[in-house]
């Protein structure tokens, strides 16, 4: 393996990683956010539980999604140079004002959210959640519109004599046509998982039943969660149906490699919903297909016309040129790999529908008080919240392999963005020790959710400040490391 | 000034504010082994940072997004040239931040235990690094025509570096010990204040030594002010710590830090990254800098936001102003077997509730 590969390799494992806490952190802010104003205006001890409870796995949660933030900024620089240098002028200003609008606020305000319980009236401590949701948000809008941009280029110049990418518009590249479409998707799909988050944890102690008298309170945190669930779930298929189209027109190759389509269709492309056969699509056994779907998704007709694989090819090579190495705009290969957009594609859109599906038979299956505790209700309890992580991770992993040879469209492809001063052997030791140190975090940290959940809703204490009212100066404090 | 100055200006603030603040939690984190006898005491060292520590190391994030932004040669240049210490520092901050949200959550001693040492070991090695790297972004490293580094490891791990590295380590204890010593109380609070003055002392001799070199390398007339100045002040500190004059004591070393760090910047200016191969490769404000444009929205940006973060951040430091002792760390909550929440722990306490050997729930 050269650089590239070790390269690309860490990309996708720390940003996948990362992403499994990400949409967690940006829902969980929100419910939490929810929950607390509830306690506070109805004074309803259960809102207060399960505000402490969730908080406390939000913060399991974040502590990971933080630490992991870090190398995502740094590894720009340290394995992409080149990249860096290319695109730093329009890319790295999103990055920073990501840190400067969003980070400090995330940061800050959850720091006092958690120690703050007794320093701090009810109203301004609940304040303090809504304010790290809206950081979580500001976050998403501005390392989207980064991504969007290495999707769709917009607002720049290319600059021979610098040989690098020159921003000439910001607005353009902050109201980009694919980040607007991919903002709304991302984020839904984030409290999607929170939703299926809450209905797995609170159903799974509703279920277990070990202290009948709070099975109230999570029977009413299942529901929410699965109200949550469904409507985001919806959102999620209406803007990611948009964002397919979006796509066909920016991309045509990336939507053409997620059906693995190589003949241009003229009307009434099929669906496939699997296939069996060759890996890469080429040669078929067995397919169920659902009749001018692909049209309809890639146009929003059924008889729309969808270019196939070959075709687009040979446009591409027309457009970039055949020449590898003579200069930034040029592959050998203008195809992704088959197979791995292809899947990920229909495992992203399944686990999604299945996200929404579950969250509707869990809410009906609970209508008007009634507790299901069967076998399936158990098993999809588990299933819920792993499928949400594995949609959220296929969609990106379909985003970023969809887009391949080029890390941003058009303009670079990805084998020329490594830093040509980092050697095989730096490369695999950064891997190697990122991906040894992510793993041991990742059983630590399950572990601990785990005993966290079983631990369930705490009891509010009597000698806290919950209610924000005045603190003796010599009383321990509310909360502490 | 023109754009590119107020950018360096504007990058160097934010390294500043990263070494004043980060550099008392690294501080604290090296110094609990040496500060505290037992868990409690451990807890009091950690609590004094526990709101406070994420947006600290925050400014090292914007640091970086910004060089990113006004400065992508430098960013891609420096990043990828130190690229084993930055791995290091990152795998430090990595278990170091992890270990401050993991440690309360289990009371066993082996599991505190391994969080104890994530801390200690995710301290000393930013705090040592941080030095070497920054004394040699000071005097330059071997680039070649394309900007990039030519060097190894081994390169950056040169007298002048690792003596930085020492100065970086000692500085910081010493700002931690003073800053325990500002927010604790107790018998912790006087063991700070003493062992600030002795570290004190050894981080005024090795960073007098670092300095003079640095001068006598890089510097020029305002680097010379900066340098001296920080030296003064550090002995101002000292010597208010000795009179228990804790604020003072803490001002103290927070100021010399970010004298030293703008000294080191000013000696560097205009250059952002020398190189030593030959000074015609030298990234430099103007030939590492982004476009016009995108300085001006950044700027805007930095405007705008800057004393409102700066705002916020001050306020949650007066929100958590309060010293801690021993007597305000709560006893670890405890848990029952079957592992439901029990009340406050009182010998009546009904008979499912466990000790709080056996599990906890905060």
């Amino acid at each position: 393996m050269d650089v590239v590969d070790i390269a690309r390799w860490q990309f996708g494992i720390v940003t996948v990683y990362h992403f499994l806490f990400v949409p967690l952190t940006i829902g969980l802010t929100a419910l939490v956010a929810v929950l607390e104003p509830s306690w506070l205006r109805t004074r309803n001890e259960q809102y207060l539980r399960l505000t402490k409870f969730f908080g406390k796995l939000l913060l399991i949660n974040f502590a990971i999604g933080v630490v992991t933030g870090i190398v995502q900024e740094f590894q720009f620089g340290m394995n992409w140079s080149d990249y860096s240098r290319f695109v730093g002028d329009v890319f790295g200003a999103p990055l920073a004002i990501e840190g400067l609008l969003a980070f400090f606020l995330e940061s800050t305000f959850l720091g006092l959210w958690i120690f703050g319980w007794d320093r701090l009236p009810g109203p301004l401590h609940a304040a303090c959640m809504w304010i790290v949701h809206l950081g979580t948000l500001a976050s998403s809008w501005f390392i989207l519109a980064a991504n969007s941009w290495m999707q769709h280029p917009v607002g720049y110049r290319y600059d021979p004599e610098t040989g690098r990418a020159e921003l000439t518009d910001f607005a353009a590249v902050m109201f980009n046509k694919v980040q607007l479409v991919t903002f709304p998707h991302v984020v839904f799909a984030a409290y999607l998982t929170a939703g299926v988050f809450l209905v797995a944890v609170a159903g799974w102690l509703h279920v277990r039943n070990s202290h009948p008298d709070d099975r109230p309170m999570y029977l009413k945190a299942v529901r929410l969660g699965a109200v949550v669930a469904l409507v985001s779930g919806l959102a999620v298929a209406v803007s990611g149906d948009v964002q397919g189209k979006v796509m066909t027109e920016v991309q045509p190759m990336k939507m053409a490699a997620a059906e693995g389509l190589y003949q241009t269709t003229e009307s009434c492309a099929p669906f496939s919903v699997f296939t069996l056969g060759s890996l890469d699509g080429t040669q078929e056994r067995y397919a169920l297909t659902v009749p001018c779907l692909l049209s309809f998704l890639g146009t929003g007709s059924f008889d729309g016309q969808i270019q196939g694989i070959d075709d687009l090819r040979e446009a591409y090579q027309g457009e970039y040129g055949q020449d590898p190495g003579a200069t930034y705009y040029t592959a050998a290969d203008y195809v992704p790999v088959i197979p791995v957009t292809y899947w990920s594609f229909r495992f992203m859109i399944g686990l999604g529908m299945f996200g929404a599906g579950g969250a509707a038979l869990v809410l009906w299956s609970t209508r008007r008080g009634r507790a299901p505790t069967g076998r399936w209700f158990r098993v999809l309890l588990v299933a819920l919240p792993l499928g949400a992580l594995g949609g959220n991770s296929f969609g990106w992993i379909f985003t970023e392999m969809g887009r391949q040879p080029w890390v941003v469209f058009g303009l670079m492809t990805t084998d020329r963005a490594v830093s040509p001063g980092v050697s095989a052997t730096e490369a695999v030791i950064s891997l190697a020790s990122l991906t040894a140190v992510y793993a041991v975090l990742a059983v630590v940290e399950v572990r601990l959710l785990l005993s966290a959940i079983r631990g369930g809703a705490p009891e509010p204490l009597a000698d806290h400040g919950d209610a924000g009212g005045e603190h003796p100066d010599d009383a321990p404090l509310s909360f502490a490391y | 000034m023109e754009l590119t100055t107020v950018w360096f200006v504007l990058i160097a603030v934010l390294w500043v504010g990263y070494f004043v603040l980060e550099g008392f939690d690294f501080g604290v984190g090296m110094l609990l082994p040496v500060l505290a006898r037992n868990d409690t005491e451990r807890r009091v060292l950690i609590n004094t940072i526990g709101p406070v520590w994420d947006g600290n190391e925050v400014w090292l994030l914007v640091a970086g997004g910004a060089t990113f932004a006004a400065f992508p040669e430098w960013y891609a240049t420096l990043f990828s040239g130190f690229y084993l210490p930055l791995l290091l520092i990152l795998l430090a901050l990595i278990v170091r931040g992890v270990a401050f949200e993991y440690r309360h959550q289990r009371p066993q001693a082996t599991w505190k235990g391994w969080w104890d040492r994530a801390i200690i070991v995710g301290s000393v090695v930013p705090a040592v690094l941080w030095g070497v790297a920054f004394a040699n972004i000071t005097r330059g490293v071997p680039l070649d025509a394309d900007f990039e580094f030519t060097g190894s490891l081994l390169t950056l791990l040169n007298p002048f570096g690792l003596l930085g590295g020492v100065v970086t380590a000692l500085l910081f204890l010493t700002h931690g010990a003073m800053f325990v010593a500002l927010k604790t109380d107790g018998e912790i609070r006087h063991r700070a204040r003493a062992l600030a003055v002795r570290t004190g002392v050894c981080a005024a001799v090795a960073s007098v030594v670092f300095l003079v070199w640095a001068q006598v390398e890089t510097g020029g007339p305002a680097s010379a002010a900066l340098f001296a100045g920080a030296a003064v002040v550090l002995l101002l500190g000292i010597a208010a710590a000795t009179r228990g004059r804790e604020g003072w004591a803490f001002t103290g070393t927070f100021v010399t830090i970010a004298l030293a760090v703008t000294g080191l910047f000013v000696a560097l200016f205009p250059d952002v990254l020398p190189s030593s191969t030959d000074p015609a490769w030298s990234l430099t404000t103007t030939n590492a800098a982004a476009t016009p444009y995108t300085l001006e929205i950044m700027t805007w940006v930095a405007a705008c936001f800057t004393p409102i973060v700066i705002g916020y951040q001050a306020w949650s430091y007066w929100v958590f102003r309060k010293r801690i002792s021993v007597d305000h760390i709560p006893a670890v909550p405890l848990v029952a077997v079957d592992g439901h929440a029990c009340g406050p722990w009182t010998p009546e306490s009904s008979p499912t509730c466990a000790s709080p050997a056996d599990r906890c729930s905060s």
